[in-house]
């Protein structure tokens, strides 16, 4: 039986910043709790190859599983780094939490 | 120290204009991400986790007050007020943005610095001996050599798209302290006969297959250092494995060829370049060598020091361990430790830069030293002066004494930053600094080196760590394997790998219990760990690591 889809946000780096960015509609948005979340896996092929397609905002376009039970949390920790910062400052992401 | 000359500056600005314009056409939507990333690449500029990433080269790790000063500048302007030096004599900039970059380029220049081939299937930056020009081990000072091959590798026609990336380090000393045989080659100054040559040492590397070096000439002479290099390299280039990343850098192609085929091609390829040589290449180091003269040492009274080494055990415990013998009587070589217990080991403040720069300017003949151990090096400081410095690093937060000992841990960015790592080394750092530094063990403990990878990239040289430690994904689960016996110094060898890897929460006790297995096992205090292992093997040290294995077996 084919894995079933794991629900996902399209994420990404800004060009400009390079700080970690998720797709909303059609909006890039800086904080995962804002991102969409694409459960249809047609529907979230399409829309990543859509976001590939603006390479003169962001960088590096991929789909991220996700967790829905609570909020939105991602489901492995490199993604978890990349929604908050680095362990050892308070920077990036968390400085504005 | 080396100063650029008109034809140096004026490359480095038409390089810098060049980027300035790939940047801005890169924004306007003129070059798309592939066009762009090998362009920013050549020029240093990483795309990392959460950032932008400026590698910034400090040529064999050396740098004068006013680099220290504007390096300070740069990461108050544009980044946010500290730097990252790293295991490769580098400097990175965590968080510039894109935009910026062009001017922190500029900046860099005023003080004869630079990113260009940082990163890239080219010649990085070459390294050298930190205590270069003042080791009283040292045959020659390796950097006007080192700054030769800068020269020779920068821009260099033939080899800027290399099978993959290409390490040289330059060592002149007795006492390896370069890792020369974990370079794509390692140079050491020899003497043969009354005449200085170098030993060439070719294939060595760490990452997901560590090699040691092998020799591929033990003496050439200094007149055929760089027609051997251009050969080596050039035969590396075509023979080089393009087909497989994993298998591309030059250790393979040793491998995979014999060292004995490997000699043979580069002297075929040595004969018939040989001719380009025409001698100009001597001609430009003697000009580098003036620029690389000892300071004007002066004699004076030894009382301050030992007054204050005797009476003052704060002192005294800095002076034992972050001091290094001189060539020069009367002198020592201080190491600064970025290592403070809880720290990010490389890590210092722009504060923290001005008050080294400060130092160095005013005790340190305005000299400074990055080791690829992570701390800042003043090569050359009279002892009288050592009370009065010791005093502005302890208020820069800077005195830590614990040189070589194990809170003075090499630990790459890790999955705090980077892009390709499988798990986090800066958290482990930390916590088994501070965790010893709890349990004041680590005087006790003695010379022992902890270096931590994130990845099997191995920029933390685990392999070559006396406890090396390897950060993994296991099933989405961060996961960290031990490594026992390695050494990066002269009797250079790749630690062996202790058993099942622990979770983020079993790593620090389990590296305790490997420390006091340690205690138990050495004969008396004079015994290293890394002696104690070698005597032993890794048996008694397993045995530590997993009670429970030998409780199971029982």
């Amino acid at each position: 039986m084919p894995k079933s889809f794991q629900p996902s946000v399209i994420t990404a780096n800004a060009l400009l910043e390079g700080d970690v960015v998720y797709l909303n509609g059609t909006d890039w948005v800086r904080d995962l709790s804002q991102a969409e979340v694409l459960s249809d896996e047609a529907d979230a092929q399409l829309r990543l190859i859509e976001a590939s397609a603006r390479s003169s905002e962001v960088v590096g376009v991929y789909l991220s599983p996700v967790d829905t039970s609570s909020g939105i949390a991602p489901t492995h920790f490199r993604e978890a780094f990349r929604a908050t910062g680095p362990s050892n400052y308070s920077h990036g992401k968390q400085e504005r939490i | 120290m080396y100063a650029y000359t008109d034809f140096d500056d004026k490359f480095l600005a038409e390089r810098n204009a060049q980027f300035r314009a790939q940047v801005e056409r890169r924004i306007d939507g003129s070059l798309t991400e592939d066009e762009f990333k090998p362009l920013r690449l050549m020029n240093g500029l990483y795309l990392q986790l959460h950032a932008y990433m400026l590698r910034v080269a400090i040529p064999y790790g050396t740098l004068n007050s006013g680099q220290m000063s504007q390096l300070a500048m740069i990461a108050d302007k544009w980044d946010k007020g500290y730097g990252h030096f790293t295991t490769r004599q580098n400097i990175q900039y965590n968080w510039p943005e894109l935009r910026d970059v062009p001017d922190m380029l500029d900046a860099l220049a005023e003080v004869n610095m630079h990113a260009i081939q940082t990163s890239g299937n080219t010649i990085r930056n070459v390294t050298a001996d930190h205590f270069a020009g003042a080791a009283a081990d040292e045959i020659a000072d390796p950097r006007p050599v080192a700054e030769l091959i800068r020269q020779w590798s920068t821009d260099h026609p033939e080899f800027q798209f290399l099978p993959r990336k290409f390490k040289v380090a330059v060592s002149g000393a007795t006492h390896d302290r370069a890792v020369l045989k974990a370079h794509d080659i390692g140079l050491q100054i020899v003497e043969r006969d009354g005449v200085q040559g170098f030993e060439v040492i070719v294939g060595g590397g760490l990452g997901r297959t560590p090699m040691i070096g092998k020799v591929l000439y033990d003496f050439i002479s200094a007149e055929d250092l760089l027609p051997t290099l251009e050969a080596i390299v050039s035969v590396y280039n075509l023979l080089g494995r393009r087909d497989n990343k994993y298998k591309a850098r030059i250790k393979i192609t040793v491998h995979e060829n014999g060292i004995e085929d490997i000699r043979a091609r580069v002297d075929a390829r040595y004969a018939l370049i040989r001719p380009q040589f025409t001698g100009v290449d001597q001609q430009m180091l003697s000009r580098i060598e003036a620029d690389f003269g000892k300071p004007d040492f002066v004699t004076k009274s030894l009382a301050p020091y030992e007054a204050a080494y005797t009476n003052d055990p704060v002192f005294r415990a800095w002076a034992d361990t972050n001091l290094t013998d001189h060539a020069q009587a009367g002198y020592a070589i201080v190491s600064i430790s970025l290592k403070a217990h809880g720290a990010t080991p490389g890590d210092a403040t722009s504060d923290q830069m001005r008050v080294m720069a400060r130092i160095a300017k005013e005790f340190g003949h305005d000299e400074l030293r990055i080791s690829h151990e992570q701390n800042v090096i003043l090569p050359h400081v009279h002892r009288a002066d050592l009370p009065a410095l010791h005093k502005l690093l302890k208020e820069a937060g800077l005195g830590t004494a614990n040189i070589g000992l194990i809170s003075d841990i090499i630990a790459c960015p890790g999955m705090d930053y980077c892009a390709l790592a499988t798990a986090r080394s800066i958290p482990i750092a930390q916590e088994i600094a501070t965790r010893f530094d709890d349990l004041k063990l680590e005087h006790d403990v003695g010379p022992l080196k902890i270096k931590i990878s994130g990845c099997i990239n191995a920029c933390g040289h685990h392999h070559v760590g006396h406890i090396g430690i390897l950060g993994l994904d296991r099933a989405g689960v961060e996961n960290y394997q031990i490594t026992l016996g390695g050494d990066g110094t002269n009797d250079a060898a790749i630690g062996e790998r202790a058993g099942p890897g622990f979770s983020a929460e079993e790593i620090i006790p389990a590296i305790e219990r490997l420390v006091m297995g340690y205690l138990d096992l050495r004969t008396d205090r004079s015994e290293t760990f890394l002696e104690t292992y070698r005597r032993l093997g890794l048996a008694p040290f397993k045995a530590a690591l997993y009670p429970e294995a030998k409780a199971d077996a029982a």
